[in-house]
Order: structure tokens, then C-alpha cells, then sequence
């Protein structure tokens, strides 16, 4: 079965899509949408470093991008700037070393492109296991630290009062996000990987009176998105990765029209 | 006259305070000789602080006073530049944040918020709709945070912060943002938790004239503690009408001379309150005199 591409291409999709939906739940709720767009800036110097090392790639991008994480967090408690200003610097200089990584190593530039839009269809077993590993990683973080994570995000004060490490956590939702970033850029690129963490999650927003509600009801779109986004490729021959972005963003906007959204009746 | 009737209730209470409040009993909470810097400045110095069980305690003072950082120092939310701070083993404590803006990115229900305090996995739904029952707000159980009015979200705290079954409260500006009918309200169910519950309060307030009725003792801070007592003698205070105003504490004043009046009818002296000046002072001119030093003089203790 895992010998078709097109169920590889679904099941990575759809570990993308599992993982990214309660993830980006806390990426709307925490405004951290800024951090998922730099980390994935970052991913062309992993990709570089990785080659550079000559390691798997996908590591590289793991690498660079929880280094990245890590300096923010450092940065963030010494500098005196903002963190969007932090975030800005580090994005665009890792996006800047990246390019003249890239053009270190000879026949890197031609994988660009795939390596920016994703490139689903060509999944293989390891790429599957990677995901799949990575998802299921965030996933039981996530539940393990649930209660935490929402305290802590409600009101960061009281969390503190009640002995909820929030520096600590606020540290592990970077490493977590650093994770999606690497493990869904084969199924979407790097360019459109906070799209997959958004866009399901705020869409969700409107449809939930629970923390749990939204993050389910995301998982689910990002899944709907996945399964109509490869359907669309596989039917008119246009990349994967930004037709599910795209499917995603058209049910976005659909639910926008629904009347009452942020207030639905209880069950 | 006025004044003077005030001063003089204020005697009975010097002398006869709650008798269930024992100065002699262990504080639940006592902070010595705390010293907090900042950047150089500093923010608290040699303040001492302590709660005993059942007492409510109210601290006051102008904003930048360093209220909420003695809070936060109190809660072990910071460590203080110098000085200690000791709790009664195993205490436990409930606490209402001054701030309190829940994300308006995130859809919870009151009740939901309810389950996020620590150990409340072992309540069951019911036993968190009773907290909110215990405060008035079962009827917005199923609301989201989001459309609380100000009043209901303080209730929602609270309630929130009655699940771990404190020891102590304490409350950072419980009436920020509600307007005065609501914080009444709020004062008297603050009052009646320590009658049903039995728990000690730190109360931070603006509110002078409507945290006093429920308040066993003040502390004025400003950066130190300028003046500490009984609410009825602080608004006589010099140092707390130096910062206070005189106009604050004249309402001060009439206020917590009404609210003696009222307590002293509900209590166990039924007097009417014509006779209720002659009475007190005559019998009790010694505690007067001993009790003004003790809240008048900066420099006693």
C-alpha cells in the first residue's frame, strides 16, 4: 500500500496536517505566527548545512531551526528589543547565509525550488517515518503539557503564580514549532509551512467554545485541506503544496460567510 | 463631633477586635525586612507584612507604591533583593491577578477556565459548577471568557481560585473595572468567603471606602509601610492623609463610621447611636490612648 505514491503523498499530508492543527492552535492564540514564518526562512540554511555537512538534510533543518529557536529565547532575555524586531533579524540573515550556503554547494540551487513549495507527491518511506516520528512527537507533547500551555497562555501571570515554568514553556512551543517546521517541509515547503499552522487553526477559531474544540476542529480542516489539495493536483497537474495551502485558504474564506460563527449554539 | 464620634468607635474596635482573628496564632503568611531593587531603584525597602488565618488585610497606597511587586514577592513570583519570606508549611493559596485580559484569540467557558487550576482533575464538573455557585456566577458557566462583563470575570477568578481550597486569598485589585454597585457586591461575597471559608485575604485595593467594611487592617505602602492599623483610625493618620488627601480621608472617615455604627447595632452592644459616644468613652480611654500611638507614630515598631 505505502508502495503508491499517492498514499504516501496522503498519509504524509495528512501527519502534517494532525500535528500542525493543535500546534497552530497555540500559534494563533500566542500570536507566534511571526516565529513560524521566521523558522521556516531559516529552513534554506538548514537545508544548506545539512548538504554542507553532508548529513540528511532534514536534520539540518531540525538543527538550524531549534538553534534558531534557542538564540531567540536567549536573545529575547538580554536584548532590549523587541521580539518582532529579534525575529526579523534572525529570519532574514538566516534567509540571507542560506542563499550563499546554497551557493556553496554545487547543484544545491536547482532543489530550491522543491525545497520552498514542497514537494508532496515525491514522499518516500523515510520522509513518511520522519513525519509521522515528528507528529506523533509534538502531538504527546502537547497533551502532556495541555493544562500548563493553556494556563499559561490564558494569563501568563497567573501560571506563574501557580508554579507553571512558563520561560521554560514558552521555549518548548518554539522547539515544537521548530519540529513542524522540518517535518512538513517535504509536504509543503518551507515558504508555506506557517499557512499550514495558521490557517486550520483560525479557521477553527469561529467553530469552537473550547481550547480542545479548536484544536481538534483544526486538525480535521488541515486534513480536509490535504485531502482536497491533492485531489486538485492530482486532477489538473498544479504543484501540491500550494494547492493545499490554497484549499485551505478557500475554506477559510468560506467560513467567514457562516452567520454567528464565533458564537454557535451549544451542543 | 462628627470626628470625634468616629474616633471613639474606633476605640471599641482597637480594643475588642473579631474575636476569632488571635494575635497569637502563627501567620499564614509573613513577609520581614523585604528590600526590592530594580534597575538601580528601589521599589520596596524594609517592608513587613504578615496575614494571620481568618484576617482580612488591605494594603493601599498611591500607584508606583510597589503594591503589586510585594504581592508578587509574597506569591514567590519574584525574590526579593533582601529580607525573607515565610509561609506556613503546606499553605496554600488562592490568587486573583490585578491584570487579568484572557486572550481573545482563545474560545474557553468559564467553566473550562475553571479546570485549567492545578488539581482540578480530581473535581468533578459539578463540584466546579458549585465554586461558581459559591460566587454568583453559576449563570454564566457556559459563557466564553470573552463576553464576560468585568464584574462576572472577577467572580470567575475567584471561583477559580476557591478550587485548591486556599488557606489564603489574595486578591490584586479584585474591582478594577467594576463600576461601584458591582464592587460593593464583590466586597460583601469577599467578606462572606471568609466567614464560610475560614481563609485569610490579602486584599490590594484603590477602593478605600469599599474594602474597609470587610477589612481587619490596613497597610499603607510607599515603598515602605508609612502607617499601619485598624481602617476606622488609619483615615486620622497624618501620614495617610499626606498621601491619601484630606478628602479621601474624610470619606474615609464617615464611612467606616457609619459602617461601625451598623456593625455595632448587628453585634452584641445594642446601642442607639446617641449614646453610643458617652459609652465609649468613658469606658474605654486608656485603649484610645494606647491604640492612637500605635497608629499615629511612623516610627513605632
Amino acid at each position: 500500500m505505502l508502495d503508491d505514491f499517492l498514499i504516501r503523498a496522503l498519509l504524509g499530508g495528512l501527519g502534517v496536517a494532525l500535528a500542525a492543527g493543535p500546534l497552530g492552535c497555540f500559534v494563533v492564540w500566542r500570536r507566534m505566527a511571526y516565529f513560524g514564518d521566521s523558522l521556516a526562512h531559516s529552513a534554506l540554511l538548514g537545508v544548506a548545512v545539512g548538504a554542507l555537512l553532508d548529513v540528511d538534510l532534514r536534520f539540518g533543518v531540525l538543527g538550524v531551526g531549534l538553534a534558531i529557536a534557542l538564540i531567540l529565547a536567549g536573545l529575547e532575555r538580554r536584548a532590549q528589543l523587541a521580539t518582532d524586531t529579534l525575529l526579523g533579524i534572525l529570519a532574514h540573515s538566516a534567509l540571507a547565509f542560506g542563499f550563499i550556503a546554497v551557493s556553496l554547494v554545487p547543484g544545491l540551487r536547482a532543489d530550491v525550488v522543491g525545497l520552498l513549495f514542497g514537494d508532496v507527491l515525491a514522499i518516500s518511506k523515510s520522509d513518511l517515518a520522519w513525519i509521522w516520528g515528528g507528529a506523533a512527537t509534538v502531538l504527546v507533547v502537547l497533551a502532556v503539557l495541555w493544562r500548563k500551555l493553556l494556563l499559561m497562555t490564558i494569563d501568563a501571570d497567573l501560571a506563574r503564580a501557580e508554579g507553571v515554568p512558563t520561560a521554560a514553556l514558552r521555549v518548548v512551543l518554539m522547539l515544537l514549532i521548530a519540529i513542524s517546521v522540518a517535518l512538513a517541509m517535504k509536504a509543503v515547503g518551507a515558504l508555506l509551512i506557517t499557512a499550514l499552522l495558521l490557517i486550520p487553526a483560525a479557521t477553527a477559531r469561529r467553530f469552537a467554545r473550547t481550547p480542545e474544540g479548536m484544536a481538534v476542529r483544526a486538525a480535521g480542516i488541515g486534513a480536509i485541506a490535504v485531502v482536497i489539495g491533492l485531489g486538485g493536483s492530482l486532477s489538473t497537474d498544479i504543484p501540491a503544496g500550494p494547492a493545499i495551502v490554497a484549499a485551505a485558504a478557500v475554506i477559510f474564506a468560506a467560513a467567514q460567510f457562516r452567520r454567528g460563527g464565533s458564537h454557535p449554539p451549544l451542543p | 463631633m462628627r470626628r470625634r464620634a468616629a474616633r471613639v468607635t474606633d476605640l471599641t474596635q482597637a480594643i475588642a477586635p473579631r474575636p476569632d482573628i488571635s494575635p497569637l496564632a502563627a501567620p499564614l503568611i509573613a513577609g520581614r525586612h523585604i528590600r526590592y531593587e530594580a534597575d538601580g531603584q528601589v521599589i520596596l525597602d524594609h517592608v513587613d507584612i504578615h496575614v494571620r488565618p481568618r484576617e482580612i488585610v488591605t494594603l493601599i497606597g498611591p500607584n508606583g507604591a510597589g503594591k503589586s511587586t510585594l504581592v508578587r514577592i509574597l506569591l514567590g513570583l519574584l525574590e526579593p533583593s533582601a529580607g525573607t519570606v515565610e509561609r506556613r508549611p503546606g499553605l496554600r493559596v488562592g490568587y486573583v491577578p490585578q491584570r487579568f485580559s484572557p486572550s481573545p484569540h482563545m474560545p474557553i467557558t468559564a467553566r473550562r477556565f475553571l479546570a485549567t487550576a492545578q488539581g482540578s482533575a480530581r473535581h468533578k464538573n459539578g463540584a466546579l459548577t458549585e465554586r461558581l455557585t459559591e460566587v454568583g456566577a453559576a449563570a454564566v458557566a457556559d459563557t466564553l471568557l470573552n463576553d464576560l462583563s468585568s464584574g462576572e470575570l472577577q467572580r470567575v477568578l475567584l471561583a477559580r481560585a476557591l478550587i485548591g481550597d486556599p488557606d489564603l486569598l489574595v486578591l490584586d485589585e479584585p474591582t478594577r473595572g467594576v463600576d461601584v454597585t458591582g464592587q460593593t457586591e464583590l466586597f460583601d461575597l469577599v467578606a462572606g468567603l471568609r466567614d464560610s471559608r475560614g481563609c485569610g485575604m490579602l486584599i490590594v485595593s484603590h477602593e478605600l471606602h469599599i474594602v474597609m467594611a470587610a477589612t481587619d487592617r490596613v497597610l499603607c505602602l510607599n515603598k515602605h509601610i508609612c502607617c499601619e492599623g485598624r481602617p476606622e483610625s488609619i483615615s486620622t493618620n497624618p501620614e495617610f492623609v499626606a498621601m491619601f488627601g484630606t478628602a479621601a480621608a474624610r470619606r474615609l472617615a464617615i464611612y467606616t463610621h457609619e459602617h461601625d455604627h451598623q456593625h455595632d447595632i448587628a453585634g452584641e452592644v445594642v446601642h442607639a447611636a446617641h449614646g453610643h459616644e458617652t459609652h465609649n468613652h468613658n469606658t474605654h480611654v486608656n485603649g484610645a490612648h494606647a491604640h492612637d500611638t500605635r497608629a499615629t507614630d511612623p516610627h513605632a515598631g
